[in-house]
């Protein structure tokens, strides 16, 4: 299993807030493919997937927030 | 650092040549610098609160100002003739991948511009944009793909600031100013884009 991670945005930014999933869990995906948003700031980040294969779960739903470095969701 | 400028465009379609010259930058061509004005247009951010818009959807596109919903940070903004577009195709993967140096680039050189027109301006922090007093004069929202950003800055030369009564301008209560106003005549849109294009070659 393959986690989502937040990214690094840039020191001083610590937290995100998810906007949209582009896909529900059970989508398969493929590496690279546009799998969610974050904004902070005034500014919104596509977030990737990471490799190919299921989407297993979200784990930071629209609307809510995350920390640098955790896992927004999960791919098996 | 690639300058366009895109003349009167409609939103869709320089939202439509913003996301090519994204790709292209992404697949390794160099910065592009987009100026532009858009016919009257309320874009939805992806953190827009409904409450954001004053009135129905149906009133609103009744006076000739569309609505569309983008993928850019913020709430509701309104771009319309007299507004200068800055979008910054830049890939901050050559430029310090951080969020925060870069909109805080886009408010001093947008705070330097309005100071070469005899207007003092500022940052607020924990506010995104650029201000004099409490009235907000540039709004800034953008979209990052692969480090690579696009959406940018509205800055109000001569824009009709009657329309941003239809919104909360980012979600805020604010007032919206124009160089016009503060300067008490029309500002030829010519020389704020050599001043805007002067600021990106300095800094950027």
């Amino acid at each position: 299993m393959i986690n989502i991670i937040l990214p690094e945005l840039g020191e001083g930014i610590t937290q995100a807030t998810v906007a949209c999933w582009h896909a529900k869990p059970g989508d398969n995906l493929t590496a690279g493919q546009e799998v969610c948003e974050v904004v902070t700031d005034k500014a919104s980040f596509v977030i990737e997937a990471p490799q190919s294969g299921k989407l297993s779960s979200i784990t930071v739903d629209e609307g809510r927030e995350a920390s640098i470095g955790s896992t927004l969701g999960t791919i098996e | 650092m690639n300058i366009q400028d895109w003349g009167l465009i409609d939103y869709s379609q320089g939202y439509a040549r913003q996301k090519a010259l994204v790709q292209d930058v992404i697949a390794g061509a160099d910065d592009h610098l987009i100026l532009c004005e858009h016919p009257p247009v309320l874009t939805l951010g992806r953190m827009t609160n409904p409450d954001s818009l004053l009135y129905q959807r149906a009133d609103i596109e009744a006076r000739g100002v569309a609505i569309v919903g983008i993928d850019r940070g913020g709430d509701v903004t309104l771009h319309a003739p007299g507004q200068l577009v800055v979008y910054p195709i830049f890939n901050l993967n050559k430029r310090g991948k951080n969020l925060k140096v870069y909109m805080e680039k886009l408010e001093e050189l947008a705070v330097d511009l309005l100071r070469n027109f005899g207007i003092l301006a500022i940052s607020i922090p924990g506010k995104r944009g650029v201000f004099v007093g409490k009235d907000k004069i540039i709004s800034i929202g953008v979209g990052v793909r692969k480090w690579v950003t696009y959406h940018g800055l509205g800055i109000n030369v001569n824009t009709d600031l009657s329309l941003f009564n239809l919104i909360k301008p980012c979600g805020l209560d604010v007032r919206m100013s124009s160089m016009k106003k503060l300067m008490g005549h029309a500002v030829d849109m010519q020389d704020v884009k050599k001043e805007i294009i002067n600021q990106f070659n300095t800094r950027c």
